[in-house]
C-alpha cells in the first residue's frame, strides 16, 4: 500500500514561516497572494493493502506523524497501479 | 535524595542538570539511559533540554516513545515530581503529560539568551521557594519555544493556576517585547492540574551557579528538594498513625 500523509498547522496556530514565504512572494511582484500555509508532506510505502492497516496508519497519524494539539492531517490512499491489459 | 537525569540520544544539558543538581546540598543526579525502564530508585525525574533524536519531525515527537517514558509517565502519575527543561518540556507536552505544544518561535530564529520570568505561583512543588512575582534570570536556547494552546486549554491553565512562569521585562512586567518567543500569553513555564509535572523553555540548569551570571535556577531544584522532604516526612507520619 502506498498513502500520502499531508500535515498541516491548524488554523488557530501562527505559521511564521507561511507569512514569510507569504511577504516574499509578494515582494518579488504578487501582491495576490492572500495567505500561505506550509505544513508537511510524506510517502509512506507499506506491505499489504487491508483495510486494518489503514486504520493502524490513521491511529500513527495522530500519535507520531501529527501532533493534534496544533496540527491536522491528511491521509490519501494511492490507487493501486492498474495491469496493462494484454490483448 | 536521588534525582534521575534522563539521557536521550540527542540530549545536551544533562550535563548542565547534572552539575547544577549535585550542587546542591542533599541532593544526587544520576544519569539514566532512555533505554532503561525502572525509575524505581529516584525520588524525582528531570527531562533535560537537547534535541532528541536530532528533533525530527517534531521537538520530542519521537522521544516520547522511548522505553523509559512509560516509567515517566506512570511514576508522573503516581505523583512523582517530573521537570522538563527545554526540550524536556517539548517531550513533556508530546507524551501528553503537560497541556499545549511549543511551536516555532514568532520571530523565525533561535534565541539565545538570558532572560527575566515572573513567578506566578508561590505554592507550586517546584516554585514555593520563590515569592509570588519575584523575577528569576535564566538562559534560554530554542528555535521552538513558542507556546500554544487553544483558547480552552488556556482558559484551564490560568484558572487552575498552572502557569507557573511568564516572560516579563527586568521590572517584572509582562510586556510583547519581553516576551523572546512568542509565546501565548508570554507563558514561559506550566505545570499539569496535579501540579506534579512542570515544564519551561528556560534553562535552570545553567543558571545554578552564580559564576554562571545567575544562581536562581536553584530555587526550582530546592523548592524540589523541600517539597520531597515534606512529602515524605508527612507520609512517615500517616504511616506512623496507622
Amino acid at each position: 500500500m502506498k498513502v500520502k500523509v499531508v500535515v498541516m498547522p491548524k488554523a488557530a496556530v501562527l505559521d511564521p514561516q507561511g507569512n514569510a514565504v507569504r511577504d516574499a512572494m509578494r515582494h518579488l511582484g504578487m501582491p495576490e497572494v492572500r495567505s500561505v500555509r506550509i505544513g508537511k508532506y510524506m510517502e509512506i510505502e507499506a506491505d499489504g493493502e487491508n483495510g486494518e492497516l489503514e486504520s493502524r496508519l490513521h491511529e500513527l497519524c495522530r500519535d507520531l506523524l501529527s501532533n493534534p494539539v496544533i496540527e491536522d492531517y491528511e491521509l490519501q490512499k494511492e490507487k493501486p497501479a492498474k495491469r496493462k491489459r494484454t490483448k | 535524595m536521588k534525582f534521575a537525569v534522563i539521557q536521550f540520544p540527542g540530549s545536551n544539558c544533562d550535563q548542565d542538570c547534572i552539575a547544577a543538581i549535585n550542587g546542591i546540598a542533599g541532593l544526587k543526579a544520576e544519569y539514566i539511559w532512555h533505554k532503561e525502564t525502572s525509575l524505581d530508585n529516584f525520588d524525582a525525574i528531570v527531562l533535560p533540554g537537547g534535541f532528541a533524536y536530532g528533533d525530527y519531525l517534531r521537538c520530542g515527537a519521537i522521544a516520547r516513545f522511548s522505553p523509559i517514558m512509560r516509567a515517566v509517565t506512570s511514576d508522573a502519575r503516581a505523583g512523582k515530581l517530573v521537570l522538563g527543561t527545554c526540550n524536556g518540556f517539548q517531550i513533556l507536552c508530546e507524551a501528553g503529560l503537560l497541556p499545549g505544544a511549543l511551536v516555532r518561535n514568532r520571530s523565525l530564529r533561535f534565541v539565545c539568551d538570558m532572560v527575566t520570568t515572573r513567578v506566578e505561583v508561590d505554592d507550586s512543588p517546584f516554585t514555593h521557594g520563590c515569592q509570588k512575582g519575584s523575577l528569576l534570570r535564566l538562559p534560554i536556547a530554542h528555535g521552538e519555544g513558542c507556546f500554544f494552546a487553544d483558547t480552552e486549554t488556556l482558559r484551564n491553565l490560568n484558572d487552575n493556576r498552572q502557569v507557573i512562569l511568564r516572560y516579563a521585562d527586568s521590572r517584572g512586567r509582562i510586556l510583547p517585547e519581553s516576551n523572546p518567543n512568542g509565546s501565548i500569553e508570554s507563558i514561559a513555564g506550566i505545570c499539569n492540574r496535579e501540579r506534579n509535572v512542570f515544564g519551561l523553555m528556560p534553562h535552570p540548569d545553567r543558571a545554578s551557579d552564580a559564576r554562571l551570571g545567575s544562581a536562581d535556577g536553584a530555587k526550582i531544584f530546592r523548592s524540589m528538594m523541600q517539597t520531597i522532604t515534606a512529602n515524605s516526612a508527612t507520609s512517615e507520619r500517616s504511616k506512623q498513625v496507622a
